[in-house]
């Protein structure tokens, strides 16, 4: 079948190429798909999410609306303008270590991470007022009328003050809301989950990203890349466009949701 | 590379004895941590096979107590719960921890770099992680059956699992997320391989068949895997956090879970099977010496029922009041699978056709697998048709088809591969005779266990039932009787094996005569670096001519 | 039960001999395939046997007739069973419109049964021979699945929503039920008996013993509930008018909250009442206000069954006057669950 002919291994003299390809070229390439290969993992990863998603904005769909109202939509703007920042700085990175200016690769991507962090400061302080207002699971997850309330007295007072019972907020099982108030709670609860479930699935690859840039950039002030060698650079860009993505979706999905009904 | 060579002087002078053999993967170094921290594809495959035999162990042992249980018709000899733990832990232990893993991480890491001529997979520590994510999620899974075990079935139904249930489902869901990205990381591992790391000259049509049937089946674990796991989360979350995602009562939706189960859980059964059918035509080729026949045909067809597999999985849900509609195109679907399966089968039986057959275990194990894999294929007809489903779901006839496909299927072909190739694993050989008695009693155990269960089912025993009707005792008795003989058929290759892994003769470079770069190109067993020069192809695989026999070595 | 050995269970509903000729000719052609691809598998293996180490067959390509043959007779025998099993499917699941109804609830772990009648069994269901009954299933737990070997016919109870399942019973005789989804503990002891009866046996049965009518109990809940209060039929209704609605088109305006092109029209069938109860925003019907609340937790499974009996048997002008001495809503809860009220 095969006839055994001397190939030079062609490594050794090359510090960045690992013992089992034959040329850098090969080792790009096949880092490259592997990191295709997994953001298609990750598509369908966040697919289970969105496809229970889709479901319940279906059959819920007038709920859903009315909770997504809850959320802050200029944090979640001002989240994605810093994103879409985060991904420009990214790509800048990419292209200077294409052309072999390590430095200024390194800076882009600590400029990278410093967005990626202001991403989650904001959303640190938009999940502690989640929280504050029973939008999160956990003990006396959602209560649909505190809710509402802790809403109405913030574009009143333009105020994060949280109702009391002096706001005359009643509980969702008070026999006078009648059960509808504890079944719509249920279906809102439904919505919250997701949005916790989506938001923080995406805060952890962006911490795992973090992580990773890190090494890269400190890679990077070392003076590894070159216009011959930068693919680690290429695929932690590629992974965190990904990253970026997502929340291109998650931001209409969750955020603008019940907009256009004039709230 | 360096360093290898340095580790390889080092032990050279070590063991003195074996100073004028060539240093190979398994005797290059010695040391545990060689072993835990390996990077080398052989070696990790070793390690997923010991982890997975105890596995399998483990998983026969739940089965027995199973059999044992049913032999009468009263819960006599396990409480109503244990048995149904029994169960559970049988199906989660011998799918997620055992089938999923066997011939993809074992077979698969040993033989893919070397037969595409490559010196190891494209990501090495990538394969040392998933092994650990592995160790890891079986681990927990261990946890978590110790603790008090989980009575969901392997299934994890909700609204049972999400709500109901008071075992540690949280813990195993735990686990298989674990397991799950492990898979999925051995698929990537695999499609990149593949891809871009063949050797000069091999083209995808000249790939041996298992390349193909391992590259398919890769991508159903990088596609379908991630499902299974945001699902497991999903109902991690749901019982930690008490929300109902999947629970009706809190506004769910119970058969959303069962969409997203079976849209990762039916193409797993082709991650389990379609390596399998790779192997066999491996097999069948090389112990017919005879070119595989319709080879462009076969290595489709593997591509075309991992497509298929994907669209199918509502064919698992005819009686939960899915719509008429969606129930007659998922059968129609299902049905299609059939075609290419059937392909399959008519080609190994075209390919042993005019050749020059000899019976050596791995194709007494090929022959048995073509038989049984036959009997299951067809009872998936009896399935997907949909006025027979109706009757047909959820009884004995359902476990009947599916231990057919799983056992006579893919652990068959299981066993074929590891008897295959065993000489190149070990570098020894094993006593033919003791192989082929052990093929032969686990052929008739198997069917002497599974086949009563087909009219038992027809009969119409619902599956996990502790306690049933006395009229169905016979062919409980017979059942239990087969599972008997087959835990004997399994105990002799583990004895043998062993035997042969210490004292067993020295195997040549190539036993069987094959064709494919694993046998003509490396020694057995292979050195740390696979090839001592990259092989380049010329023709495709499969071409068997007298010249090849100066040769191998025997 | 005789220990005679069996490959069939016993025939006794108009679909078991279908089923039964279908299978039979699923295992006939299956049956010979397998049996052809063993002798081929046994006949190849001596014929070819390796006659000597030196022994190197001519490779076969392929051949191109043989392979349309193996690919195509396989898709015609495909085809005619999936014709086949959807012919048979199309009889299992549509119910002829005649069918009398039975109610069944699974719990874990037993089933619950109602007739209209008012009868109401446990892991017991009595049925006249020669007369299509329908099941309505729904679960109030976990997923169990009705099953009934002898009649060929399954199906899930999934709880939150009704399911459906028809048979005609032809002999009289016992046949065994069993749940055959896993519902946890005692799934195996979820099972019970169907009692096929002559038609006079039954409705002698059905008189025995027998409480007030599914329908009548319905009616006493649909003061107690207030569904009275706005749906009173008359000039001061808050609510539409349920006399003669069931099993008619009635237009509807909004759906979860999103309103229904001009025209939408719903099929007012045993799940549209159920969600309409339940779910009061789902679906609602045009002309009124969504004032309704939801009776989520206020009526168990079995009541909502006793309410749409009444629903589905009210005709025009038989809305009752309205109780001035209903009790209201919260007490109703306790009550109902008492046994003693009937």
């Amino acid at each position: 079948m095969s006839a055994i002919e001397e190939t030079e291994h062609g490594h050794g003299h090359n510090k960045n190429l690992a013992h089992h390809f034959d040329t850098l070229e090969q080792q790009h390439e096949a880092n490259t798909l592997g990191m295709w290969a997994f953001l298609l993992t990750e598509v369908l990863f966040f697919g289970g999410l969105f496809a229970a998603y889709t479901v319940y904005r279906y059959k819920y769909s007038a709920v859903f609306e009315e909770a997504s109202n809850l959320l802050d939509i200029t944090l979640g703007a001002v989240n994605t303008a810093i994103l879409i920042g985060s991904s420009l700085t990214m790509a800048l990175a990419v292209r200077n270590s294409q052309l072999g200016n390590s430095t200024k690769t390194g800076h882009w991507l600590v400029l990278t991470i410093i967005f990626g962090m202001g991403f989650l400061g904001v959303k640190y302080f938009e999940w502690k007022h989640d929280y504050d207002i029973h939008l999160m699971p956990g003990k006396n997850f959602f209560h649909w009328q505190f809710a509402k309330k802790a809403k109405e007295i913030h574009t009143k007072e333009h105020s994060h003050r949280l109702p009391g019972p002096q706001d005359g907020v009643l509980k969702d099982d008070d026999p006078s809301l009648g059960v509808k108030a504890r079944l719509e709670s249920e279906q809102a609860r439904l919505f919250y989950l997701l949005y916790f479930c989506m938001t923080s699935l995406h805060a952890l690859h962006m911490v795992v990203g973090f992580g990773i840039i890190g090494v890269i950039a400190w890679k990077a002030y070392s003076g590894v890349f070159s216009p011959d060698y930068y693919t680690p650079v290429e695929i932690i860009g590629l992974y965190w466009h990904f990253v970026d993505i997502v929340w291109i979706f998650l931001f209409p999905l969750l955020y603008l949701l019940g907009a256009h009904l004039g709230h | 590379m360096s360093q290898l060579e340095l580790k390889s002087g080092v032990t050279h002078a070590e063991q003195a004895h074996e100073v004028h053999e060539k240093p190979n993967y398994l005797n290059h170094d010695h040391s545990v941590m060689s072993w835990l921290y390996t990077l080398d594809h052989k070696r990790i495959g070793i390690l997923y096979l010991v982890s997975i035999t105890a596995m399998f162990i483990l998983g026969g042992i739940m089965a027995a107590l199973v059999r044992v249980e049913l032999s009468t018709p009263k819960g006599d000899f396990l409480t109503a719960d244990t048995y149904n733990k029994s169960f559970t832990a049988h199906g989660v232990i011998m799918l997620f921890f055992f089938l999923i893993p066997s011939i993809p991480a074992v077979m698969g890491n040993f033989a893919l770099p070397l037969m595409i001529g490559a010196r190891d997979v494209a990501f090495p520590r990538l394969n040392l992680l998933s092994y650990y994510l592995y160790a890891l999620g079986a681990g927990i899974g261990m946890v978590a059956l110790l603790y008090g075990g989980v009575d969901t079935g392997w299934t994890f139904y909700t609204p049972y699992s999400s709500t109901y249930s008071n075992s540690y489902v949280t813990v195993m869901a735990v686990g298989l997320f674990c397991i799950g990205f492990s898979s999925i990381l051995t698929g990537l591992n695999f499609v990149v391989t593949v891809h871009r790391m063949r050797c000069p000259g091999l083209t995808w049509f000249r790939l041996p068949l298992f390349i193909w049937a391992i590259y398919a089946t890769s991508v159903v674990q990088l596609l379908g895997t991630p499902v299974i796991a945001i699902t497991l989360a999903l109902l991690g979350v749901e019982r930690t956090l008490g929300v109902g995602i999947f629970d009706p009562r809190l506004g769910g939706d119970p058969v959303l879970f069962q969409h997203m189960f079976w849209f990762y859980s039916h193409p797993a059964v082709y991650i389990m099977i379609l390596p399998s059918l790779g192997l066999i035509s491996e097999v069948i080729a090389t112990f017919s010496r005879k070119n595989v026949f319709g080879y462009k045909i076969i290595a489709l067809s593997s591509v075309t029922i991992a497509v298929f597999g994907f669209i199918v999985w509502a064919h698992h849900m005819f009686t939960t009041g899915i719509s008429p509609y969606a129930a007659m195109v998922f059968s129609f679907l299902t049905f299609s699978v059939a075609i290419p399966s059937g392909i399959k089968v008519f080609t190994w039986l075209a390919t042993m056709y005019k050749g020059a057959i000899s019976f050596e275990t791995p194709m007494i194990y090929g022959i048995a697998f073509i038989g049984l894999f036959t009997i299951g294929g067809v009872t998936g007809l009896y399935l997907s048709t949909l006025g027979m489903d109706i009757h047909l779901h959820d009884t004995y006839f359902v476990v009947a088809h599916f231990h057919y496909i799983m056992v006579g299927g893919a652990i068959l072909g299981f066993m074929a591969g590891l008897h295959f190739w065993w000489p190149k694993i070990t570098g020894r050989m094993y006593s033919d005779f003791w192989g082929k008695l052990g093929a032969g009693i686990i052929f008739i155990g198997f069917n002497f266990t599974f086949f009563p269960q087909f009219i038992l089912g027809y009969l119409g025993m619902p599956r996990r039932y502790h306690e049933y009707p006395e009229e169905l005792q016979l062919l409980n008795v017979m059942s239990s009787a087969g599972a008997t003989i087959l835990a004997i058929g399994y105990t002799l290759p583990l004895i043998y094996l062993t035997h042969s892994f210490f004292w067993g003769e020295k195997a040549g470079k190539n036993p069987w005569g094959a064709t494919t770069l694993d046998w003509t190109a490396t020694d057995s067993p292979p050195s740390p670096h696979n090839f001592d020069q990259i092989p380049v192809v010329t023709e495709e695989p499969y071409h068997f001519e007298r010249k090849e026999a100066g040769v191998v070595s025997h | 039960m005789n220990n005679e050995f069996r490959f069939f269970p016993e025939q006794a509903s108009t679909l078991a001999p279908e089923v039964d000729a279908l299978t039979l000719f699923v295992v006939a052609t299956t049956v010979g395939v397998t049996l052809l691809v063993f002798f081929l598998l046994l006949l190849f293996a001596v014929l070819f046997r390796r006659r000597s180490d030196d022994h190197y067959p001519k490779p076969i390509h392929g051949n191109v007739p043989l392979e349309i043959i193996w690919c195509v007779i396989p898709t015609v025998i495909c085809v005619v069973m999936f014709v086949w099993g959807v012919k048979v499917y199309s009889n299992i699941v549509v119910a002829p419109v005649d069918s009398m109804d039975i109610y069944v609830v699974g719990r874990q772990w037993m089933w619950k049964i109602q007739h209209p009648s008012g009868q109401r069994e446990i892991n017991a269901l009595h049925v006249p021979v020669g007369r299509p009954v329908k099941l309505t299933i729904t679960s109030e737990d976990v997923i169990h699945s009705f099953f009934v070997p002898a009649f060929r016919v399954k199906q899930d109870a999934v709880p939150g929503r009704y399911t459906s399942m028809w048979f005609q019973a032809t002999k009289p005789g016992v046949y065994q039920i069993y749940c055959a989804e896993y519902c946890g503990t005692e799934h195996s002891r979820m099972i019970g008996k169907v009692t096929v009866m002559e038609e006079g046996d039954f409705q002698k049965w059905l008189s025995e013993g027998a409480e007030n009518g599914q329908a009548l109990q319905g009616r006493k809940l649909f003061t107690k509930l207030q569904c009275i209060t706005c749906h009173s039929g008359n000039a001061q209704a808050k609510a539409p008018n349920l006399e003669g609605i069931y099993r008619k088109h009635i237009p509807i305006s909004h759906q979860s909250g999103v309103k229904t092109p001009e025209g939408t029209k719903i099929f007012a069938d045993d799940s549209y009442l159920r969600e309409s109860i339940l779910y009061p925003n789902a679906k609602v019907a045009a002309g009124w206000e969504s004032i309704m609340p939801t009776y989520q937790g206020l009526a168990t499974e079995e009541e909502l069954l006793q309410v749409i009996a009444y629903i589905r048997s009210l005709q025009q002008g038989q809305t009752p006057p309205r109780l001035e001495t209903t009790p209201t809503p919260a007490s109703i809860q306790e009550k109902s669950s008492q046994k003693g009220e009937k």
